[in-house]
């Protein structure tokens, strides 16, 4: 009978536990304090995932030759992060230390599925542009690293905070480099053709062609994506000195 | 003849760094020397040609549609591809795993050169991109895929081997302070990739049927219908 009583008693006291494993980190902080807002802000520039922490750049160049896939592939990864980031929060004092990545690497694959046959049912042609990367954004670094970096060691709303900025400041170089891509590359923002129609002679065409002006057709190649990122690096390291490296 | 031609063709032409960028965090991080280099090309190199066969197994055994056909008739309009993603990654992560034991207990040496890189092998995007790109190609037998990881292994070691190499020279050379490190790396593998653009045309003798199949495929992809118009542009001109 006091068995009983005990195991109850144990089990009662297990629940608290997890209760106040859950919530005990937001205690002492308002949802979006000063620390908290530093988490959102901080990886668009000072610690910016692309060009700082150097995570996640397979899938930014291959995508960016225009802005439509490289904001589809943006969203999908702010979303694969930030649950991705809580689910881990979530787990991180269950799951034992040696199998940590298997689990990681099955959430965020579950989550990519979930992206990839919403994106196949709504967007199909995006999904077709996007190929193979969607899947890749599993073995996306920024999406471990993080895990890693901080949801194995942080509550479920900082994570989540986490995630989005981290996602964000991988988006924004995205979509700087596929603006520049496809403007220079083929003239056009989003499909729309901002600089003026090119046609087959100079009298037909309008804007800016009717100058003579003619598209860059090197920008739509693979190492120009590189070479636009070096230059983004190169702008962002001017401007914000202290990120500058020793070699 | 046609493996020859998929041989050169993944290690050169599609090559995984230059041509699809995958695996280029730890291209970028693990490139400042070449010693490191070359014990995380030989790991790629290891970890591919395990696991584009075993995937390609998977895939054609378990999760394709009709692929179960060979459980009976009633599994033959099962269609599995959805879980391709999941059942990758934990091939590739298991494998890695067991790779990192196998090597542990019976070379201590290779071990102790490999070691450390293959844990970062499980999230080297170019691992899992040969396995989706083997998917994607529907190759039609097993040797295919071994040959296709073995390549594509070998064009991601010469690139980062290459990379690792001028970075140990660029050091003794006067970059602008903004773009030391990181920003030249970026630009130099650019620089690299326009080279390695020229091994574009190379076509070996091949299957006529095949050719033409591949470039239906390839027009059905935007970046490279673009990229091919453009090279086809740049050459004309």
């Amino acid at each position: 009978m006091s068995q009983e009583i005990k195991d109850t008693n144990e089990a009662k006291k297990k629940k608290d536990e997890l209760i106040l494993f859950l919530t005990k980190t937001e205690e002492r902080e308002s949802l979006l304090s000063k620390a908290n807002r530093k988490l959102l802000s901080d990886p668009l520039d000072d610690n910016n995932p692309i060009t700082v922490q150097v995570l996640g750049i397979c899938s930014a160049l291959a995508i960016t030759v225009q802005l439509k896939p490289a904001i589809v592939m943006s969203v999908a990864v702010v979303f694969v992060m930030a649950m991705g980031n809580v689910v881990i929060s979530l787990l991180r004092n269950l799951v034992p230390n040696r199998i940590r990545i298997i689990v990681q690497l099955v959430v965020v694959a579950s989550l990519v599925i979930v992206v990839d046959q919403v994106l196949k049912a709504y967007l199909y042609d995006v999904s077709k542009q996007l190929s193979i990367f969607i899947g890749l954004i599993i073995t996306n670094c920024i999406i471990m690293g993080r895990l890693e970096a901080f949801a194995l060691g942080n509550g479920p709303w900082k994570s989540f905070l986490d995630g989005i900025g981290n996602a964000a400041g991988y988006g924004l170089i995205l979509i700087i480099v596929a603006f520049f891509r496809e403007l220079l590359g083929s003239g056009k923002l989003f499909g729309f053709e901002v600089l003026g129609h090119k046609g087959l002679t100079l009298e037909e065409s309008t804007g800016l062609y009717a100058l003579g002006y003619e598209n860059n057709g090197f920008f739509l190649l693979s190492p120009m994506a590189l070479i636009v990122v070096g230059v983004v690096i190169w702008y962002q390291r001017s401007r914000n000195r202290k990120l500058i490296e020793e070699n | 003849m046609d493996l020859l031609n998929l041989f050169v063709k993944s290690i050169f032409i599609e090559n995984m760094i230059f041509a699809y960028f995958l695996g280029m965090c730890s291209y970028l991080a693990v490139s400042k020397t070449v010693k490191t280099a070359v014990g995380l090309g030989a790991a790629v190199i290891f970890v591919l040609l395990i696991t584009v066969p075993v995937n390609y197994l998977i895939d054609t055994y378990l999760l394709q549609a009709g692929a179960l056909s060979w459980l009976g008739a009633d599994y033959a309009s099962i269609d599995l591809s959805f879980l391709s993603y999941i059942m990758f990654i934990a091939v590739i992560a298991s494998m890695v795993q067991l790779v990192e034991m196998v090597v542990e207990k019976f070379s201590p040496a290779l071990y102790g050169s490999l070691g450390i890189f293959l844990p970062l092998i499980a999230v080297n995007c170019s691992i899992l991109g040969g396995a989706l790109f083997m998917q994607q190609k529907a190759f039609t037998g097993i040797s295919e895929a071994i040959t296709y990881g073995a390549g594509s292994g070998i064009g991601w070691f010469l690139a980062i081997l290459a990379i690792a190499a001028i970075r140990e020279k660029i050091a003794y050379s006067n970059v602008p302070a903004p773009l030391k490190g990181l920003g030249i790396t970026f630009i130099i593998t650019g620089l690299m990739a326009i080279g390695f653009m020229s091994f574009m045309g190379i076509k070996l003798e091949g299957n006529e049927d095949e050719k033409v199949q591949e470039a239906a495929l390839e027009s059905n992809n935007m970046g490279e219908e673009d990229e091919q118009t453009a090279v086809i542009t740049a050459i004309e001109n």
